[in-house]
């Protein structure tokens, strides 16, 4: 499997506080990667950092062929929109592919058919002409989810999506990334390592006091339950 | 119909008309962006800054505009940048700018001796203040508003939606930040000897919140702000001209008015 994304003694501060000390790793092509640690570890700063929107203290994080940093999808922890935001799903999915767009102004005919096949890909289309604000949940997660998938087909970065879902919502969102990891794609989610139904992937990315070790998911939970 | 062909026989009106519509589009288009990420408050913010600057600026003698304009922009960005400071108390500076403004423009105001100044007309604006300037900068600004929204529109919905997502995506929000910051500051500005600093923010935030009644759809909200702004100034300054009552409260309670009806008719709707 080719490298997607390496890390090379990268060091992450937030504020004043290094939360992140000379990591390295290497996500490969399909990898599954959970990325765990303890509330403010710093395992939302590190995404932030491979998504370019922090600079790291030290260290570099490069990128393999074919992988440009904009057309990573990614979905946040939550979206901190008015309830009744006026948005309707196509408007929201098709906003993920306008780091492709470059300088150019309106949507192209492809960027429609990528967020379609994003619904399409994951059994919402029916929803495309639904509002935002009428959605339940897990359907908007999964409408943010498509978003994603509009915006890639190499990389996705997840920031705790199962916060907001229940049970079964969960298990159903879950279902669906590993069928889309299957399919090729590569997944970097941070996740709760207190409970090892959320740890799906093959590989674990563990940040404690600043440490950061990438095992793989069975040699973690061997060392560390 | 003859009253509106003899209100707009007088050319301190036909200004007024035109400069209000302007504005109202410009008010109405950077408006959705800043309700919905809970960001209008800026707009009364500003409102007052500027009438500080207005009312320094005209004790010292100087061109009111071109010092409340630069003035404004300033305090934008520094609202701005402060704002996107989680350690900093966005709400808290806006009401500090707002209180201090307002403290600032009313000391110049009541320490000058021999200025004439129409306090009131800052505060609850003027239909006579308007001149032909103002006409042709109100112009320049919605061209270049209604460009933007045509060019960026997409870009715009993406920002106001997920801002987060935005800037992962590659898209540079602190630049349509800045955009938005110079944007509101005119707008206000301009608008401000209008309706007055006290009122103009309406301008801003009923639109949205009207159209967010009826549409579903972001698109659809942008251009029903516009339109509901536009008919609502009309109506306003109409009715402000049939029962000789201040523009800018009139402008504001018919918004007021159609902002509850519409409400009603949504909640039936629901019910």
């Amino acid at each position: 499997m080719s490298p997607v994304i390496l890390a090379k003694n990268v060091s992450l501060s937030y504020g004043t506080n290094r939360v992140v000390s000379s990591a390295s790793f290497t996500i490969n092509e399909q990898d599954f990667v959970c990325i765990v640690g303890a509330n403010g570890s710093g395992k939302s700063t590190l995404i932030k950092a491979i998504l370019g929107l922090i600079k790291p203290a030290a260290g570099t994080i490069s990128f393999g062929d074919g992988i440009k940093r904009e057309a990573i999808g990614f979905l946040p922890q939550d979206v901190k929109t008015d309830l009744n935001f006026p948005a309707t799903v196509s408007e929201i999915v098709l906003s993920g592919t306008l780091g492709r767009l470059g300088l150019k102004v309106f949507y192209r005919r492809e960027d429609r058919v990528k967020a379609k096949e994003a619904l399409q890909q994951l059994g919402i289309l029916k929803l495309n002409n639904a509002s935002f604000s009428n959605l339940s949940g897990g359907q908007k997660q999964k409408v943010l989810l498509a978003r994603a998938l509009a915006a890639t087909s190499k990389v996705l970065i997840l920031d705790e999506p199962s916060n907001n879902l229940d049970y079964k919502s969960r298990k159903e969102f879950y279902a669906t990334l590993k069928k889309l990891n299957k399919s090729g794609l590569t997944i970097i989610m941070i996740t709760h390592d207190l409970d090892t139904e959320d740890l799906i992937g093959n590989k674990i990315i563990s940040i404690k006091e600043s440490k950061v070790k990438c095992l793989a998911t069975s040699d973690y939970l061997e060392a560390y339950r | 119909m003859n009253w509106f062909f003899e209100m707009l026989s007088y050319s301190f009106m036909q200004r007024a008309l035109i400069v209000g519509v302007l504005i109202s589009v410009c008010a109405a288009l950077v408006g959705v962006s800043l309700v919905l990420r809970k960001s209008s408050m800026i707009g009364d913010g500003l409102s007052h800054t500027a009438f500080g600057a207005f009312a320094v600026a005209t004790v010292l003698n100087f061109a009111p505009l071109w010092l409340a304009i630069p003035v404004v922009i300033v305090a934008s960005f520094l609202v701005l940048k402060l704002s996107s400071n989680k350690k900093a108390n966005g709400d808290a500076l806006i009401a500090l700018l707002s209180a201090s403004s307002l403290a600032i423009g009313t000391m110049a105001i009541s320490l000058s001796s021999g200025v004439n100044i129409d306090l009131n007309g800052y505060l609850f604006g003027s239909v006579l203040s308007i001149g032909w300037s103002d006409v042709w900068l109100s112009a320049v600004l919605a061209v270049a508003v209604i460009l933007l929204y045509i060019f960026a529109h997409n870009r715009i919905f993406a920002i106001t939606f997920d801002e987060d997502f935005a800037k992962a995506i590659g898209i540079k929000t602190h630049i349509y930040d800045a955009i938005f910051a110079v944007i509101c500051s005119l707008v206000i500005v301009l608008g401000m000897r209008l309706l007055g600093a006290l009122l103009i923010s309406s301008l801003i935030i009923f639109p949205t919140l009207i159209s967010m009644q009826f549409s579903k759809s972001f698109g659809r909200t942008v251009v029903y702000s516009v339109i509901v702004s536009i008919i609502n100034f009309i109506l306003g300054l109409s009715v402000s001209y049939l029962i000789a009552s201040p523009t800018g409260a009139t402008v504001v309670l018919v918004n007021l008015v159609v902002f509850i009806i519409t409400s009603i008719i949504r909640w039936l709707r629901r019910a």
